[in-house]
């Protein structure tokens, strides 16, 4: 129990998927304009990480994998079928948000779909094999890592709606800002990642 | 399978009007993939540490830009709504099977040090947005020149990236020694190279600042380009 905490707080904090790694950058940045539609895409981004996990770790490793059901390895199918969940995952999710919140699906547009394309789901995933975790820890890590990313959207979109009231010169307003703000918070989490003695050398 | 696809309708002419070029050259400018639309930054972040991948990035994404909303585009009619996302992803998906395959067999080099980013232009959003904003709602030809546009559009926009983070990260132009201090098996004086004192920053190397060189590059567009900034 104790290593599957660790692995979440890790994911969440020190490997975060957003600000470490600047995986799922579009949509970061195009939906954190206020706080109450990143909270309604970090709720959809840990939901999709934490279902597409398990998933794509079964397929993995029964499906693709030496000792699965068809005892040859199959990885080289592994981009195409883990895309494949993560897709039919985001239709269901887009069709359960338009059913039963018609005003945050208009509110979240294109970039509900684009959640599929959003690198953060397929990093993680991709993640999760190279790291070789069981299955436990692959729900663990997929959920820090939404968790994670929930916390990274909220926390610009935080900062944006506060630098609206500055005067920022017009041609940096918005998408400037965010972009320069996004770059100091991933190095402010590279303090938190330890910095690599190598690349001083 | 891409070849019959590219023959529109012949119900309405094929020709090169004013609106035709506006498709071609809007996403260069008015309506740039990285800094107006917003798409496909992850990879824009991640290969443009060097000139050279950079480029081989460019030219894959569109390749793929264009077929798939070339291929999509024939077949709009024929996709069911609900499941148009995994349609479109196999499309793309197949399309980057093909460029990797190509760059396995003509630029074994560069497919070593890309491997995982070619696989990564899956879920390039600028592929992805195009079609869904797009391809799914307009003819094979007007789909074609829209995903050249952005493809185009992305290029240079990785290019430019690109060039600053190598040439004062690394002092190099597409793997070639400009500036700083020359390696050391050659005569290492300070006349060997230009600027012999500069010594490489590596914050250029280092993700954060893709970020800081794509936001000075949005203020310069939008100082040039009024008419795209925020007033929200």
């Amino acid at each position: 129990m104790g290593d599957l905490i660790n692995i979440f707080i890790k994911s969440a904090f020190i490997e975060n998927l957003a600000l470490a790694y600047f995986l799922g950058m579009c949509s970061y940045l195009a939906v954190s304009k206020t706080v109450k539609t990143a909270f309604g895409l970090g709720l959809a981004v840990i939901f999709v990480l934490g279902i597409t996990m398990p998933i794509n770790w079964v397929i993995n490793t029964w499906l693709l994998g030496e000792n699965g059901i068809f005892q040859t390895d199959l990885t080289f199918l592994r981009f195409i079928l883990f895309i494949a969940v993560i897709a039919s995952m985001v239709q269901l999710v887009e069709m359960v948000v338009e059913k039963y919140s018609p005003a945050l699906y208009n509110s979240l547009g294109i970039f509900l779909p684009l959640i599929t394309v959003n690198c953060a789901i397929l990093g993680g995933s991709l993640f999760m094999v190279s790291k070789e975790y069981n299955f436990s820890e692959a729900v663990a890590f997929g959920l820090g890592g939404g968790f994670g990313w929930f916390l990274a959207i909220i926390a610009i979109a935080a900062i944006r709606e506060k630098i609206k009231y500055s005067a920022v010169p017009p041609p940096m307003r918005g998408l400037g800002m965010a972009f320069l703000l996004t770059g100091m918070m991933g190095m402010a989490f590279m303090g938190l990642m330890g910095i690599d003695p190598a690349a001083f050398k | 399978m891409a070849d019959t696809a590219v023959v529109a309708p012949k119900k309405e002419a094929i020709k090169f009007g004013k609106k035709e070029r506006a498709l071609l050259t809007d996403p260069l400018d008015d309506n740039n993939p990285i800094t107006v639309q917003v798409l496909g930054i992850c990879s824009a972040l991640a290969v443009t540490t060097g000139m050279k991948n950079a480029a081989v990035m460019a030219v894959a994404v569109v390749f793929v830009c264009l077929f798939a909303n070339v291929i999509t585009s024939a077949l709009r009619k024929a996709i069911p709504k609900q499941v148009r996302m995994i349609v479109q992803l196999v499309i793309i998906a197949t399309l980057v099977t093909v460029v990797e395959l190509v760059l396995k067999a003509y630029a074994f080099e560069s497919y070593k040090q890309l491997s995982v980013f070619i696989g990564l232009i899956i879920t390039n959003c600028i592929v992805m947005g195009r079609l869904e904003a797009f391809a799914m709602a307009n003819r094979p030809y007007e789909s074609a020149l829209d995903g050249l546009g952005n493809g185009v559009g992305y290029g240079i926009i990785l290019l430019v990236v690109a060039f600053i983070r190598e040439f004062f990260g690394k002092g190099e132009i597409f793997g070639a020694k400009i500036i700083g201090a020359a390696p050391e098996y050659m005569i290492n004086t300070l006349e060997s190279t230009w600027f012999g004192w500069y010594q490489g920053n590596n914050l250029m190397v280092l993700f954060p600042s893709a970020m800081f060189v794509i936001a000075v590059l949005i203020w310069a567009h939008r100082a040039w380009n009024p008419k795209l900034v925020d007033i929200s």
